[in-house]
């Protein structure tokens, strides 16, 4: 109880710039004397060496800055660490939890702070939060359309991009209609992850997008009534590229990683992914043919963040909040963007940074298939989570019990 | 505290975790009246999917037994043998997630065969639209599961073959006419199959709810019900974990269905035996196909699951390997640089929690036999049932609620937790190895001993022990095994804290990278591997001057 | 018929085992006489076609004129006695003769009880091996023997087991199955009795005659 008090405290003292300045530095500090000697256990996903890297690297940051220490639990799913914060609520512990810290956005986040498992507000306590771009970047304070108010502190931002193989593919389409004609004129080389997968049903999402008459009608709930017209151009689209699919859409593959497998396999020529930056990490690793392009869509494609959220129950939230501040710092921001590290995009308003700060990401050789800044077109905001829900359930209905 | 209240010590041992759990994950599914089933029902994949973990299961089981026995039929005795049964520690030892990953690289189109082959035989310099892996009937994931699944029959078989007394039952049918199938068939596959029934059973049970597998070689449009069932856990929402919950009772009721089936076909299959042998038929003409089939069988299997293992190596130190090239262009060490650093800890406790939950399954599963020998007491049939429930109960329908229970107590988050929840996936395969060599010890033996005046744990720890050596060893390195490839056990009992090789492999492969899971599935095996080379030379080493020891 | 061992010799590393060249006349038996040790068992292995391959075996195995020497036990068509009856569990008495009975046979069930009723064994048929007496099971081993039809018999030590008063009984019984059939038998033993009761030449593995039969 204490530490939820403390926490709201701090977001209360950020809230109000009145009040700022020596008070905030105070607690602070002294938020920072109850962190050093903790050990954060950190439940991310783990299934790229590349993150778990950087993890490690902001480790040793946090333990040669703060003198915090920082186990990465490297998960397959993030709803492992849901489903066990969820266990220790049924069992009765409010304190002591396994999880201090979960990488998180999205459903996993609605469905923790709807059931009340999260700690905070803390994230606009953080020093580092006024570096933040809410106002050019609002997805890093809405989350699937639901105001993240500070339980949630992002710490990466993600943008749907295509990626391409140059040597079999001439001229990218830059459309949705083009895209369309692509797919058909080259059967078995494009294909999504099959939805609930976050990433196939983002892709049902950008389809929405191209196709919905009214697009800002994806920032409200489903309306039932005006479902079926919606979202009828969305099936059309699909039942007309389904048979040129690879597999001829009768197998799909499973997520993010098993597309990208596909196209390093050369099993298919295009394909998309959630990071601007993958391609050409990818490259510099040496797991994809340095012939990868990337391309966005006209009119834009979908973007979010990437956050990082305490569980109610957590046993360090000191070390966790200290954490969170360090990865909104210029220099681990600028190091997640680098091609040869991440490439993930910074979170950060790099015109607010300073001089030194503003140079770390100037520096940056973003790698020969990443797309600059101004030629990613707008980030699109996640339509509301009702969106998601439905469309899979719909297209599980449709497509994904044919033989 | 007794000897004489081991077994039923050890028995509650086995099924209070099971059941509780069991209860524990069940209940959501009846938690909103029937909505749960309403909405299971209602999702229109329920059918097939229902259909495909029944079909992949039925037929995988029956292909590998029928393998399993063909090979014994046709082979046993024979050199050829030999090379099988040597080749049986390390294919045992592949955890199921890297044979199935191997297998997959194998088949599929852009996959190594096909890259062996192109483009000068086949023309392709792109991979072919073919579907072969996640193909609608479910069968590329029968083969793995048969590839995977025929290693641990065989080994059960032999451990139990040598009390059917063989050589003069196979000499006896010949000496009357009979071929080498035939006379297995009828005269010894009968005493066999007694003993393989209960491995028999709990290959049937992993077979329909396995998930690894499937999720990898498996039809997705929609996936195995087992398969559903974990998505549905890992949807955040309530409904899902209830729908869950339910589609878990709908497993558990399949399961119970397909043994029934099984239990029939057993029955029936008898009969026709009991018939045949009646009739005299000698059918030796069977003993050339069988043979040839069995070898084949043998060698593609055997091939395959060691040709993916291949793979993975060459992957795990490939740095740059494109379609249509047969071996990678250039190599790199930097999987398995990015490996090391997590190496030694995963590693140190990855053994700590095998040896800690095989030694204790050892000791229950020797006490309770030991009790069995001193008390005269007998295994009833549903005792045995109890002992293998954690084998017949699918692991996804119990361990959840075992977590909650663990959580409540406070009894989880470290490593003794984690070997503790290992023991009750450890013991039964333990018995399994161990309880066949063990009552077949020849009775007289101890009478001659006591005679002499030896105490009973003399008799135990002078005679007993030694001449179970080999049995003793086989048994601690399928713990072992069993123990290293544990996932969802050390997961969830661990919190997350305990890191073992598996939680590090199963994590990485998350994220598809083919030359760190390479180097991953290499490490989870070579621990394995190492007890089962340990099983089989360290008796022959030390039984080097007692031929009777190392028949 | 007749069975001629040709010179048939069995040496396992270098060491001669077995050195046999003898001919059984139909109803003729001779008597494998030896203390213990691998000669028997191997002399029997050789005949039948079981021994394991580094056992290397020279010579010819002849059957009624029929060479039989390459060919697996199944096709020699000799059968064997072992001093366990061998009885498989699984399988009822009336199971484990029909079992023996050729294929071809028709009217199956007829003759199994008539073989059962001639060695006083009538209504034996449904009855679960396991409950018989010693004796019966040994008489049911030796009916389902004769029923698979041998051109020949090999005895190995088959009275062993079976208590003195059951012995005599046996031997008998077996001795005169063998004579009226007409087989030639090659029993082997350590027991001087089984030897006497067969009243025929006893050798060696090497072929030696062993004069006395006396105690």
């Amino acid at each position: 109880m204490q530490r939820r008090d403390f926490g709201r405290l701090l977001a209360g003292l950020a809230l109000s710039p009145a009040l700022a300045g020596k008070t905030f530095a105070a607690e602070w500090d002294s938020l920072l004397s109850a962190a050093r000697g903790q050990t954060v256990y950190w439940h991310a996903w783990g299934g790229d060496p590349k993150i778990n890297a950087f993890i490690a690297w902001v480790g040793e940051q946090a333990q040669s800055r703060y003198g915090v220490t920082l186990e990465q639990v490297k998960l397959a799913a993030t709803t492992d660490a849901v489903s066990r914060v969820q266990a220790e609520k049924a069992a009765g512990q409010t304190s002591g939890g396994a999880v201090d810290l979960i990488w998180i956005n999205g459903e996993n986040f609605a469905a923790m702070k709807s059931a009340g498992l999260l700690f905070g507000p803390f994230a606009q306590g953080l020093p580092n939060w006024p570096l933040v771009d809410t106002k050019g970047k609002p997805a890093t304070v809405t989350d699937f359309t639901l105001p993240t108010d500070g339980f949630e502190s992002p710490w990466a931002m993600a943008q749907l991009v295509f990626e391409y193989d140059s040597a079999q593919v001439k001229d990218a389409p830059q459309t949705l209609d083009a895209l369309g004609e692509w797919i058909t004129a080259n059967p078995g080389r494009f294909t999504y992850p099959q939805p609930p997968d976050y990433l196939g049903t983002t892709f049902l999402k950008q389809v929405l997008y191209g196709t919905m008459p009214d697009p800002a009608l994806l920032q409200m709930p489903v309306d039932d009534a005006a479902y079926p017209a919606q979202t009828a151009p969305l099936w059309a689209f699909l039942d007309r590229i389904h048979p040129a699919l690879w597999r001829q859409g009768r197998a799909f593959p499973a997520n993010e990683p098993a597309l990208g497998q596909l196209l390093a396999d050369g099993e298919t020529f295009l394909s998309f992914a959630f990071n601007p930056g993958r391609a050409s990490a990818e490259i510099a690793a040496g797991n994809l043919a340095d012939t990868i392009r990337t391309f966005t869509l006209q009119g834009g494609t979908i973007g979010n963040a990437s956050f990082v959220a305490i569980p109610f129950n957590a046993a360090h939230p000191e070390g966790a909040q200290v954490i969170a501040n360090l990865l909104l710092d210029p220099e681990v921001q600028a190091r997640a963007q680098d091609p040869g590290v991440l490439g993930f995009q910074t979170v950060l308003d790099l015109q607010a940074l300073a001089p030194e700060d503003k140079s770390r990401f100037d520096a940056l050789d973003l790698g020969i298939a990443t797309l600059p800044p101004e030629a990613l077109g707008p980030a699109l905001l996640e339509p509301h989570s009702s969106w998601m829900t439905r469309l899979s359930a719909d297209w599980v209905t449709r497509y994904g019990v044919a033989p | 505290m007794s000897l004489r209240a081991l077994p039923r010590l050890t028995l509650a041992l086995m099924a209070v975790p099971v059941l509780a759990g069991l209860a524990g994950t069940l209940m959501p599914a009846f938690a909103d009246g029937a909505t749960a089933f309403r909405d299971l029902a209602a999702w229109p994949g329920l059918p097939r999917a229902s259909a495909l973990s029944l079909g992949t299961g039925l037929a995988s089981t029956a292909v590998a037994l029928g393998l399993c026995l063909a090979i014994l039929a046709a082979l046993y005795g024979s050199p050829a043998f030999d090379r099988i049964r040597r080749l049986l520690a390390p294919l045992l030892a592949v955890p199921h997630a890297a044979a199935a990953l191997g297998l997959a690289f194998l088949i599929a189109p852009s996959g190594w065969i096909a890259r062996a082959l192109s483009p000068w035989a086949t023309g392709w310099t792109s991979p072919p639209d073919l579907l072969i892996l996640n193909d609608p009937w479910g069968l590329s994931l029968t083969a793995g599961l048969i590839a995977k699944e025929l290693p641990f029959l065989l080994l059960m078989a032999l451990s139990s073959l040598a009390a059917t007394d063989p050589e003069r039952r196979l000499t006896t049918a010949a000496s009357l006419g009979y071929g080498r199938a035939s006379g297995f068939l009828l005269t010894i596959l009968p005493a066999l199959y007694r003993q393989l029934r209960l491995p028999v059973y709990a290959v049937l049970t992993y077979a329909m709810t396995v998930v690894d597998m499937a999720l990898i070689l498996g039809p997705t449009l929609p996936p195995t019900l087992s398969q559903q069932v974990v998505n549905w856990q890992m949807a955040p929402s309530l409904t899902s974990q209830n729908l869950a919950a339910a589609g878990a009772v709908l497993q558990l009721a399949l399961v119970l269905f397909a043994l029934t089936l099984w239990r029939m076909a057993e029955i029936a299959a008898r009969a026709l035996l009991i018939r045949w042998a009646m009739s005299g038929h000698r059918a030796a003409a069977l003993d050339r196909p069988v043979r040839r089939f069995a070898l084949f069988a043998a060698t593609l299997l055997a091939g395959a699951l060691f040709a993916g293992l291949a793979a993975q190596a060459l992957w795990s130190v490939a740095a740059d390997w494109r379609f249509s090239d047969a071996l990678p262009a250039s190599l790199s060490l930097a999987a398995w640089r990015t490996a090391l650093p997590d190496l030694a800890p995963a590693t140190a406790r990855t053994i700590a929690i095998a040896v800690a939950a095989t030694l204790a399954a050892l000791a229950l599963a020797l006490g309770c036999l030991e009790a069995e020998a001193r008390h005269g007491l007998r295994a009833t049939p549903r005792a045995m049932m109890l002992l293998y429930l954690p084998l017949l109960v699918p692991q996804v329908v119990f361990l959840p609620g075992l977590q909650t229970l663990a959580l409540a107590a406070k009894l989880e988050g470290n490593w003794i937790a984690v070997a503790a929840a290992h023991v009750v996936f450890v013991l039964p395969y333990v018995f399994l190895s161990l309880s066949q060599p063990f009552r077949n010890l020849d009775p007289r033996l101890a009478i001659a001993a006591r005679a002499l005046g030896a105490t009973e744990a003399r008799i135990f720890w002078q005679m007993r022990l030694p001449l179970l050596l080999a049995p003793v060893l086989t048994a601690f390195a399928v713990g072992m095994a069993v123990s290293v490839g544990l996932y969802l056990p050390t997961l969830l009992l661990g919190g997350g804290r305990v890191t073992t090789l598996t939680t590090e492999a199963v994590a990485l492969s998350s994220g598809g990278n083919r030359r760190i899971i390479g180097s991953f599935a290499l490490l989870q095996l070579l621990l394995p591997a190492l007890c089962f080379w340990i099983a089989l030379a360290l008796p022959r080493i030390v039984w080097r001057h007692r031929r009777r020891m190392l028949a | 018929m007749t069975l001629r061992l040709e010179n048939l010799t069995v040496t396992l590393a270098g060491r001669r085992l077995v050195a046999l060249d003898l001919t059984i006349g139909p109803g003729e038996i001779v008597t494998l006489m030896a203390p213990s040790g691998a000669g028997k068992s191997s002399a029997l292995g050789a005949i039948i076609g079981t021994l394991p391959p580094d056992f290397a075996v020279t010579g010819r195995v002849l059957l009624g004129g029929r060479d039989v020497t390459a060919l697996p036990t199944r096709l020699r068509r000799i059968g064997l006695l072992f001093q366990d009856d061998l009885l498989f569990p699984h399988l009822s008495v009336a199971g484990n003769l029909g079992f023996a009975l050729p294929a071809r046979m028709t009217d199956r069930s007829a003759r199994i009880d008539s073989a059962l009723g001639s060695a006083g064994l009538a209504g034996f048929g449904p009855r679960d091996p396991a409950t018989l007496s010693g004796g019966e099971r040994a008489r049911v081993a030796l009916l389902r023997c004769l029923l698979a039809e041998p051109q020949a018999l090999l005895l190995d030590e088959p009275f062993s087991r079976l208590d003195t008063a059951l012995r005599d009984q046996m031997r008998s019984l077996v001795f005169d199955r063998a004579r009226n059939l007409g087989l030639p038998v090659l029993l082997v033993t350590h027991d001087i009795e089984d030897a006497r009761a067969a009243a025929g030449p006893v050798l060696d593995p090497f072929g030696t005659a062993t004069s006395s039969l006396s105690p």
